[in-house]
């Protein structure tokens, strides 16, 4: 499979400008990636010779670095690609089960796609959000202080094409390809959407006001 | 009594404090760059500032580092990879006041003389990606990025860039490699980064709060920041309390605050249930129990009780929680992430994962917890980079504190413990 003129062409312009940011070309590898993932769903065989292309790289050095990296995907992932967290601290508080539960509900298992296109899982370590466990992530979008009922109407939700807004994020989620082409380094205009900062992270915040807590005043 | 003092969190609670009109207008970068840029270093010297992400190491020195009048390009990175688990401050910071990072790039690539900055943030968090790039957008609009900032003469470009999914590319050298789009492998140390980082120049890699705790000390000043914190631990920092509290969440304190403290604050661990063991700093700092519920949360008072501050990441686990399926699933944690570069950490990750399972199931025998400190031993000290010291501390501590918990494993056949009661909806 390649790929045809007019999706090359735009392909091109948007890696011209993406390896435009950086000292040295290769550097935008990463970033491209994402961006082949972002027209494939995946990083395809097309993808990383359409990488190496444009990097002067041999498709060898390409596919050795994107099979490095857990976000790159080798075969094609759902429109929504669901995670849950199963590092030690989510795992305990409920991720295990929660696991145990959406997998059997959606029929796949670790990095496996639902027959209809639309849902993949994957076990995830710790995403950085550990004060809201137990944590998932759809499209490496937020949902936070999940129960395992949660997350099954979740992915029924998403396989019934329903809207979903992420706990901190934009108001409508957006797909796999759609995420991937933010990664690489190309802005949808969603960042005013959602919350500064929502539940725990405002916490410590909360209680310094209620006690008039403050760090001294600059001399 | 220690109070809170939020400094970097404090505008996390208005609608628009990721913006510019939110954030304010960028007078400390202002001022730093009507000062010399040695002043700027020296000031953050003084301030006593020791990096956020893990190691503490002094973020003006690392900063004195950078050989000048060199010619070549210098650069500064940030280090937003944010994945040792627990950790979880850099994230909500960027995704609310990503504006103060932008800002501390401003100054510290103009104190490091830097024209050229990157911010490697892990891919796997999308919005808050989208507001780092708001945000320097935002800045390259008003000027504020790009040529000639406040007519000093100084030019910056700054760089969002997303990683693709690897705890090692926290790293600083794998980070380098892998921002140089290669796999993320750690490089032989020396020469530093400050010597030959990225594409063999001097570069400063820094924590995400380090860097956004710099305009404050301009600001406010170093002895402002001096005023905070202990002898050698100065100023606030971002405390993250996970697991079987009340009111989890991310408390802005003075270094030296102890857990005892926080936990007050954050109401308690959950009711009906008492607190059997923690991380001060994420899972690569070794455990503690409730005999240190009193030890000051400083560099030098937690290293002193043999574990390390870290990143300030406190998990807290109570009484339901099995000490054994916690050390297990890190450990494979490690194995996963482990780059494969060396030996002790490749293999060693992997025997301690298999040693480990048997002893979860209760198949194992006494001889398994030699095994295990042995192998953990193997690995320590004589990894190619801290990944490998990480992953044993789980071990070493969990068997110093818990040896009869892991007999038990083997006495009874299986795991004593149902885990039911430690979920959030297992017990009320
Ligand atoms: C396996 C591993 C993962 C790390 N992950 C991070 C990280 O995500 N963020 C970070 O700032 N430092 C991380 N570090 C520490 C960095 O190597 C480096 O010390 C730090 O970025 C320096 O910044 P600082 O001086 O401002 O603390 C990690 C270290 C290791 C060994
Ligand atoms: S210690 Fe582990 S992560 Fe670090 S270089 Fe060796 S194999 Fe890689
Ligand atoms: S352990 Fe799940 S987000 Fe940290």
């Amino acid at each position: 499979m390649t790929y045809t003129p007019e999706v090359r062409e735009r392909l091109e312009q948007d890696a011209k400008e993406i390896i435009g940011r950086y000292p040295k070309p290769r550097s935008a590898l990463l970033p491209l990636l994402h961006l082949v993932q972002s027209e494939d769903g995946y990083v395809s065989d097309a993808g990383q010779e359409f990488c190496a292309e444009m990097l002067g790289l041999s498709k060898a050095e390409v596919v050795g670095v994107s099979t490095f990296y857990t976000m790159y995907k080798r075969r094609p992932m759902g429109d929504y690609h669901v995670g849950v967290c199963i590092n030690t601290l989510c795992a305990v508080m409920g991720g295990d089960q929660i696991w145990d539960e959406l997998s059997e509900h959606a029929g796949v298992g670790h990095d496996e796609t639902t027959p209809d296109g639309k849902v993949s899982l994957e076990r995830l370590e710790c995403n950085a959000a550990c004060d809201f466990a137990p944590v998932m992530m759809v499209n490496w979008e937020f949902f936070d202080n999940q129960t395992p009922a949660s997350a099954k109407q979740l992915v029924d939700d998403l396989r019934d094409g329903k809207e979903i807004s992420p706990t901190r994020g934009p108001k409508k989620l957006c797909t796999f390809k759609e995420a991937s082409r933010v990664l690489s380094g190309l802005p949808d205009g969603l960042a005013a959407d959602g919350p500064s900062a929502s539940g725990p992270s405002l916490e410590g915040l909360k209680i310094a006001k209620a006690n008039g807590w403050k760090a001294p005043e600059a001399p | 009594m220690t109070t809170l003092t939020p400094v970097l969190t404090a505008n996390w609670d208005q609608p628009n404090s990721f913006t510019l009109e939110g954030y304010g207008d960028y007078s400390a970068a202002r001022k730093a760059l009507g000062m010399d840029p040695d002043a700027v270093i020296q000031a953050v010297k003084d301030s006593g500032l020791r990096g956020r992400g893990g190691a503490g190491f002094p973020t003006g020195m690392k900063w004195g580092f950078i050989p000048q009048g060199d010619g070549k390009p210098h650069y500064l990175v940030v280090n937003a990879d944010e994945s040792e688990p627990g950790t979880c401050k850099d994230i909500p910071l960027m995704m609310a006041n990503p504006h103060s990072l932008v800002e501390g790039i401003i100054i510290t690539s103009y104190a490091i003389r830097a024209n050229h900055a990157f911010i490697y943030v892990r891919g796997e968090v999308l919005h808050v990606i989208r507001r780092l790039q708001a945000a320097v957008a935002e800045a390259y609009d008003k000027g504020l990025l790009g040529k000639d900032l406040f007519g000093s003469g100084f030019d910056l470009e700054l760089v969002v860039h997303s990683g693709a999914g690897a705890y090692i590319c926290g790293e600083e050298t794998a980070l380098l490699d892998s921002l140089e789009g290669y796999r993320g492998q750690p490089r032989l140390k020396p020469p530093f980064p400050a010597v030959a980082g990225l594409y063999a120049s001097p570069t400063v890699v820094n924590n995400v709060e380090s860097v956004a705790s710099v305009p404050s000390i301009i600001s406010n000043g170093a002895e402002w920041f001096a005023g905070m914190g202990t002898e050698k631990s100065k100023g606030f920092g971002i405390f993250s309390l996970s697991g079987h509290v009340t009111r989890p969440g991310q408390y802005e304190a003075p270094l030296g605050i102890t857990l005892r403290e926080l936990l007050d604050m954050a109401g308690g661990i959950r009711e009906g249930h008492q607190i059997k063991f923690w991380t001060p700093g994420g899972s690569s700092t070794p455990i503690f129990t409730d005999e240190h519920l009193d030890v000051p949360l400083d560099f030098e008072s937690v290293g002193a009780k043999g574990s390390m501050l870290g990143t300030r990441a406190l998990q807290i686990f109570d009484e339901t929680t099995c000490v054994v399926r916690a050390v297990l699933r890190w450990t494979e944690f490690y194995a996963h992430e482990s780059c494969g570069k060396c030996t002790p950490c490749r293999e060693g990750t992997y025997w301690l994962k298999q040693v480990l399972k048997r002893l979860e199931k209760g198949q194992g025998t006494e001889e398994d917890l030699t095994t295990i400190t042995d192998i953990a031993d193997n690995i320590l000290g004589r990894s190619f980079c801290a990944l490998g010291d990480g992953a044993t501390s789980p071990i070493h501590s969990s068997v110093k504190y818990f040896r009869d918990e892991y007999l038990k494993h083997f006495e009874i056949g299986g795991c004593p413990f149902d885990h039911a009661p430690s979920t959030v909806w297992g017990t009320k």
